[in-house]
């Protein structure tokens, strides 16, 4: 309130968004409250729990641990955006044939994580995988099914390239 | 005869005749994952409403001080403040305090939402500050000035019961919460004829499960219609209802209380209704919605915690292994207020004997204020503190009297051919063949051959430890058991409620009395709908959450206690099975045959005489909604159905005894871990769990639970503690330092299903969500398995490297 603003641009999933934002704006509050993508999520304050996961310019970063006038013109990718024309992500698909998920709350962070290990990596180990989520909390799940479908995203995802 | 009478099973019986296996028992994607994958999930903190603020509360630094005084007149100039309100005025608003469970003294204990004269909890709100965004009511915390008189901790459960310890509350003149005295079978006997004694002290720790969603309330009372809407992630909207009916001195139908996605609960969502209660009063006070959402910080160190809970165990046993009877004397340290506890020193005793056939048990049992956090239910709540006494004493028991720890086990498990068990309470124990579960967790994990090469290992100065423990999750209790504690509570049976509807255009509306939290429901319910009406998954449609105004509740509607399979899937069955006769009857007339002859095939019905002759379920809701002359004469229009399961619980009489929960799941589990001899950091080589749910409904959803449960005992035995110090400072409170595990810490947890069905459940589904806790005290068994061949015995449910690199250097004689 009644601090000085900024004005920033943001590419968010492909389309561009203005706004005026006081300095010490998280970028997670920004996404969500802001222009309301509320897919990212806030599981703590310390940057643990990676529920608030995004893609910024290409990399997975904690949207709690950037401020929105950080990322004036940048690119950024959040859950909402991995579907492409109604057709689920081979990630989103993987996550729901495996039961991934419980209660869907660590989901969104979880599945950009796993994009980006699999921009980098696309035949990722069991241990790849793990150390790839190592930012990312999950409570339900123990991680069994978490790690089963990011193998089976992999697998699908360079059949369909051959 | 430790079997059940044959009139207790008949009364419990229940039969499923519309049963195909069309849709139950199929691996079906659950519909609630298509919105969380697309990050489409509805939580409570993603509701936006039309001139909203945030609520920020002040919290005390200490864990037990009188306020002096209380300065909020700079905070209310703070710019963008609108409302600043101290325990004081909450006092006068609310008039009376919250009403409590307990029974005189501890009845007189005085619990606001917010502090009132003095803070009895780190982290207790002592002030609240209402403003136009979350930043600004932040900021002005900082200018509220509170003058603190610190008192002397108190921080041990055994010191509370000292004469000279500090008083929690005054008002109660000591600090104990709760008093019982069970005694179930000839205990006296039975330890007069034992050969042996064997003693140990065991520590329950104090940890919660923490869901990675915070408590949210957002609370929007509206002035023209004098409606109170309260969006939340609480797991039992009816349990508090009346409390906040109370507070805002509102009737029931005034209040609306929806929960939709969940981010977790593990049952430490069940008493945020405090916080409700301010959300909700400071938006009577503005006549805007108002939001609270709870930081982690906030969360670890204030919202609830699991009970501590200290054992001094007794045990009578043979020389050849019969374990006879046990004596106990427990303490639950249940912190500063009772907010869903003292319930925990009743819920145990669903599981008095664990799963083996002791014979009488007592116990002289405590339940304590102390300075700490409030404790409330962590997944297992009760039931798996006690069930780690138990199997932790196996272990004991099988050290003094060098037989393997797993044929005493199998010597004493309650075999299949005495199911249903009834135990030395009362409780009813349905079916099972859990010596067969446990060799079979034995063998996946190839037992033997560890206990064959562990003596090798200890040679080349490996520390290898296996530990075997089993469990089961008592699931759809009977609420009565609170009156073991305070026979005044007017809370007793276990019930569940479901709404089953065709609507006009032929599909499925189905509400529910649960508020699941990443658990399901939508999913199970819908294969349940499906399969006893006949018609497709996909055109199955069920409410998200719970919502006040439509769902159908009684006072023990919720998801706790591992209810839904036991009580809530019953309910849905029922109400889908009614409207299966109603929809038969519409048929058979229409098409003019018998009712028996009518076939319902995929949402579409015919009479078997003429299966060319087709009408569907569009046809047939036309009929029953709009063009009633052709129902059958006399018959209601609509196709509602509602349907409350009621299993034939009763009160525990005199003597404390009743059946307590509806159906008993089974599971073994088998740890095999090395610890580092230098760091005494462990690794899990080999992780089984062996499960027997009953008949199961979607096997992705059962083995996620499975392993959820799994992973939260084990990542409670070797990651996650409270430290408090001795001046009640919670010493880790957030993710930096609350370790919980990711998934390069976590092993991979190998299950196996048996599926032994529930003969008191119509689709023969058990409860099994929370899995009675069994890891944990796998893991610990393992740990001391690991290094008691050094003399180390441990009494904890945690263990963590620092502490057990200590125990093992000091047992080496070496320098600690």
């Amino acid at each position: 309130m009644s601090q000085q603003t900024f004005h920033i641009r943001v590419n968010v999933n492909g389309r561009w968004y203005e706004a005026d934002v006081e300095p010490r704006m998280l970028l997670i509050d920004f996404l969500r409250d802001v222009l309301g993508f509320t897919g990212p999520h806030i599981g703590c304050d310390t940057g643990h729990c990676g529920a608030c996961t995004v893609i910024l310019d290409g990399r997975n970063v904690k949207s709690c641990m950037v401020l929105a006038v950080q990322v004036d013109g940048a690119r950024i990718l959040t859950v909402e955006g991995l579907e492409q024309d109604g057709q689920l992500h081979p990630l989103q698909e993987a996550f729901w044939e495996n039961h991934a998920l419980q209660c869907g709350y660590c989901t969104p962070g979880m599945l950009m994580s796993a994009y980006f290990l699999l921009k980098r990596n696309p035949d990722p180990t069991e241990d790849d995988i793990r150390k790839a989520i190592e930012g990312n909390l999950c409570r339900c799940t123990g991680y069994v099914n978490i790690v089963k479908a990011i193998k089976s995203a992999a697998r699908k995802m360079s059949t369909r390239k051959q | 005869m430790p079997k059940a009478l044959p009139e207790i099973v008949d009364a419990y019986k229940q039969e499923g005749k519309y049963l195909t296996g069309k849709w139950i028992g199929k691996p079906v994607k659950t519909k609630e994952s298509y919105r969380h994958i697309r990050g489409k999930g509805a939580f409570a903190d993603d509701v936006q409403l039309h001139r909203m603020v945030y609520m920020a509360l002040l919290r005390s630094p200490y864990s037990h001080a009188k306020i002096l005084n209380i300065d909020t007149s700079k905070a209310k100039e703070h710019p963008g403040v609108l409302l600043v309100l101290t325990g004081d005025d909450i006092k006068k608003i609310m008039r009376r305090p919250f009403p409590q469970p307990t029974t005189p003294p501890a009845r007189n204990a005085v619990d606001y939402p917010l502090a009132v004269g003095k803070a009895r909890f780190q982290g207790e709100p002592v002030a609240m500050v209402i403003a136009e965004d979350r930043y600004s009511a932040e900021d002005a915390l900082d200018d509220i000035e509170v003058e603190y008189d610190p008192l002397p901790a108190l921080v041990d459960g055994e010191r509370a019961l000292e004469p000279d310890a500090p008083l929690v509350h005054d008002e109660v003149g000591n600090n104990v919460m709760a008093h019982v005295h069970y005694k179930w079978g000839d205990v006296d006997h039975y330890f007069e004829v034992a050969d042996r004694i064997v003693e140990a002290k065991f520590h329950y720790h104090r940890f919660s499960s923490t869901p990675l969603e915070p408590n949210v309330a957002v609370a929007d009372y509206d002035e023209r219609l004098d409606i109170m809407t309260i969006y939340c992630n609480n797991q039992a909207p009816m349990e508090f209802l009346p409390q906040l009916a109370a507070g805002l001195g509102m009737p029931f139908p005034k209040l609306r209380v929806v929960t939709r996605d969940m981010g977790g609960g593990f049952g430490n969502k069940l008493a945020n209704w405090p916080y409700i209660v301010l959300a909700a009063m400071a938006s009577k006070i503005l006549g805007r919605p108002v939001k609270w959402v709870e930081t982690r910080t906030e969360h670890l160190q204030s919202a609830t915690h699991g009970a501590e809970r200290i054992c001094y165990v007794k045990a009578a046993v043979t020389t050849d292994g019969e374990v006879l009877a046990v004596k106990m004397r427990c303490i639950d340290d249940d912190g500063a207020y009772a907010r869903h506890e003292p319930a925990g020193i009743t819920v145990w005793a669903q599981v008095v004997p664990g799963l083996y056939k002791i014979k009488a048990l007592e116990n002289d049992y405590y339940a304590v204020f102390t300075n700490k956090c409030p404790a409330a239910p962590n997944r297992g709540f009760s039931r798996a503190p006690h069930l780690f006494m138990i199997e932790r004493m196996m272990d004991r028991i099988a050290r003094e009297l060098d037989i393997d720890p797993v044929e005493l086990r199998l010597k004493n498990l309650v075999p299949p051919e005495e199911m249903p068990y009834e135990t030395p309470n009362g409780c009813i124990y349905d079916s099972g063949d859990w010596p067969e579960g446990l060799k079979k967790a034995l063998e996946a994990a190839n037992y033997w051959e560890w206990r064959e090469r562990q003596e090798e290992y200890r040679k080349q100065g490996k520390l290898i430890g296996i530990g075997v423990a089993v469990g089961t999750d008592s699931a759809g209790p009977n609420m009565g058991q609170v009156r073991m504690y305070n026979p005044r509570l007017p809370y007793s049976g276990g019930t569940e409620g479901a709404l089953v509807q065709i609507t006009p255009d032929g599909k499925a509306r189905v509400t529910l009395g649960s508020s699941p939290q990443g658990v399901s429901h939508e999913t199970t319910a819908a294969q349940v709908v499906a399969e006893v009406l006949e018609m497709d998954y996909d055109d199955v449609y069920v409410q998200t959450g719970f919502d006040s105004f439509t769902s159908i509740y009684t006072m023990h509607s919720g998801t706790y206690g591992s209810r839904f399979a036991p009580l809530g899937i019953p309910a849905v069955y029922i109400a889908a099975a009614r409207l299966r006769e109603k929809i038969i009857k519409i048929v058979a007339h229409s098409l003019g045959c018998k009712e028996e002859d009518v076939v319902l095939d995929d949402g579409q019905a015919y009479c078997k005489q003429n299966p060319e002759k087709k009408t569907n379920y569009r046809r047939i809701a036309r009929i029953a909604y709009g063009n009633i002359p052709e129902l059958p004469p006399g018959m209601e229009p609509g196709l509602y159905s509602i349907a409350i399961f009621r299993p034939p619980f009763t009160h525990p009489n005199d003597h404390n005894m009743a059946n307590l929960a509806l159906t008993y799941s089974f599971n073994a589990h088998v740890v095999v871990l090395e610890i580092d001899p230098e760091t005494a950091l462990p690794n899990i080589l080999e992780y089984v769990v062996v499960d027997d749910s009953g008949r199961i409904i979607n096997p992705l959803v059962v083995e996620g639970q499975v392993h959820g449960a799994a992973f939260l005992g084990f990542s409670a035995a070797l990651y996650e503690e409270y430290k408090y110090d001795e001046d009640g400072n919670l010493v880790n409170s957030s993710f930096m330092d609350y370790l919980v595990p990711y998934a390069t810490e976590t092993p991979a947890f190998k299950v196996i299903h048996m599926e032994t069905p529930s003969p008191f459940t119509p689709v023969g589904a058990k409860g099994m969500g929370e899995g009675g806790g069994t890891s944990i005290q796998a893991v610990i068994n393992a740990v001391e398995d690991a290094v008691a061949h050094l003399g180390i015995t441990l009494e904890k449910s945690h263990i963590d490297p620092d502490t057990l690199l200590r125990m093992i250097r000091e047992a080496r004689g070496e320098e600690v």
